[in-house]
């Protein structure tokens, strides 16, 4: 027999459930007390460096209906396009930045919005510059394995045209739903669409 | 950088056949929450190969200790007494120091605290049901619980869920990212649960099934379940830092 490489099997996924506020954002569910704030409620500080954007946007099922029960992660660069992680060796990023968010969606309406910056530009693995983007990762009952995707600004024309990743898409006509709408200065909707003809580009990463 | 490591290349594809499907019409609520279309595969990039770093500050010290850090002073939640513990690791088997570790669950008679759930075994007033820890240098983590019950679910007419513990794990990535249950030994109720039938392999689901550790145990105190859980793992970059033009 030759050798056999030893990797471990990554633990399977189960679904976030109906309550997945209780774990991991305890005082919106109501259980108050037990930590300060919920995690990834607050991103940005008044000496957070970059532009102040709010994006805001619900999560359709196919039938059109927006969920209620989802929560919603975001992960980011900061205004320089630098990652707040101890992951990041390209240099310092600011420390007055968390680029981490967690939204449970509002209780009546189930829309999720995160009080955040403009990112900087990161590159590709290959060197090539990638446009300003936002990763998303939303969980809920009924999603079997948290669903990866990722936000660009219709406000970066040309930088998305030149994205190595958004030129992957084979169906152009999909592209149009990684892509925020501005609707006032600084406030950008980002509607996600788990099914039907405008389903979002999720990601396999 | 400390690390005397070589650099890591990008996150190992994951392996989708022992995770479930997204579609799966026996778990009704995901037949219209599951995406249709083809996902778009590419190679981590530095969005997904970062990910965020939790402080010890913020840890409280009974956020890991689910049997009193909603009980009044002096009193403690109802039910059987369990420790849960266990490693984080990679798929290269390395343990993942100080990353977050979140978990809910039902009470003892299988009872969420939250607004929408309305089964009919009761609240127990000493028991919140959520936890949090980091993980140690060597990636172990460990809470105090109860052991959750398992209730009725409007699913088929009478589906149970098996007792189990909801876990949210970040690694050091957000490619990583992974929120999965814990089940205990020996419960019959596994087998017929359809969200654990999600999983397509029964070896796959086996790895979500804690073990009693009794030499792990409290005498007269509590009893110990090992719970091990697996992130994904990165590539060694041997090749892709080669120097330029070789």
């Amino acid at each position: 027999m030759p050798q056999t490489p030893t990797y471990l099997n990554e633990s399977p996924s189960q679904t976030a459930g109906p309550y997945v506020h209780i774990g991991c954002t305890p005082n919106f569910s109501g259980i108050e007390g037990l930590y300060g704030e919920d995690p990834g409620s607050v991103m940005v500080n008044p000496e957070t460096l970059g532009e102040r954007i709010t994006i805001r946007g619900s999560i359709l099922d196919g039938l059109g209906a927006p969920l209620k029960d989802a929560l919603v992660e975001i992960w980011q660069a900061d205004a320089a396009g630098l990652y707040v992680s101890p992951q990041e060796t390209r240099g310092q990023a600011d420390p007055n930045f968390s680029g981490w968010g967690r939204s449970a969606g509002d209780v009546e309406s189930g829309e999720f919005v995160f009080e955040t910056i403009k990112p900087g530009q990161v590159p590709y693995p290959d060197g090539r510059i990638q446009a300003p983007h936002i990763s998303f990762w939303i969980v809920a009952r009924g999603i079997n394995l948290g669903l990866h995707t990722r936000l660009y600004f219709d406000d970066e024309g040309e930088a998305n045209a030149a994205d190595p990743m958004l030129s992957r898409i084979e169906l152009r006509q999909r592209l149009a739903t990684l892509i925020a709408i501005s609707e006032a200065p600084g406030v950008y909707r980002f509607d996600i669409h788990l099914q039907g003809l405008t389903e979002t580009v999720f990601f396999d990463i | 950088m400390t690390d005397a490591k070589p650099p890591r290349g990008g996150y190992i594809q994951r392996d989708r056949n022992r995770h479930p499907p997204a579609y799966v019409p026996g778990y009704k609520t995901s037949v219209t929450r599951s995406p249709q279309k083809a996902l778009l595969s590419f190679p981590s990039t530095l969005s997904e190969e970062t990910g965020p770093l939790f402080s010890r500050s913020i840890i409280g010290p009974r956020d890991n200790d689910l049997l009193h850090n909603h009980a009044a002073a002096d009193e403690s939640a109802i039910g059987p007494r369990i420790l849960v513990y266990g490693q984080v690791r990679d798929q290269s088997g390395q343990g993942l120091p100080d990353t977050l570790l979140e978990v809910w669950q039902a009470n003892a008679g299988g009872r969420y605290r939250h607004r929408q759930e309305t089964y009919l075994a009761p609240l127990d007033p000493n028991f919140g049901g959520c936890g949090r820890c980091l993980t140690d240098a060597r990636g172990f983590y460990e809470f105090r619980s109860v052991m959750p019950g398992p209730y009725p679910w409007p699913n088929g007419v009478n589906d149970w869920r098996p007792s189990h513990i909801h876990f949210s794990l970040f690694g050091q990535a957000f490619a990583q990212r992974l929120i999965t249950q814990m089940y205990f030994e020996g419960d019959p109720l596994i087998w017929k649960c359809p969200i654990v039938n999600t999983i397509p392999s029964r070896q796959a689901i086996e790895d979500l099934i804690a073990v009693l550790d009794l030499n792990a145990s409290l005498p007269m105190d509590t009893l110990a379940y090992r719970f091990d859980i697996t992130l994904r793992g990165r590539r060694q970059t041997f090749f892709e830092n080669r120097p330029e033009g070789l």
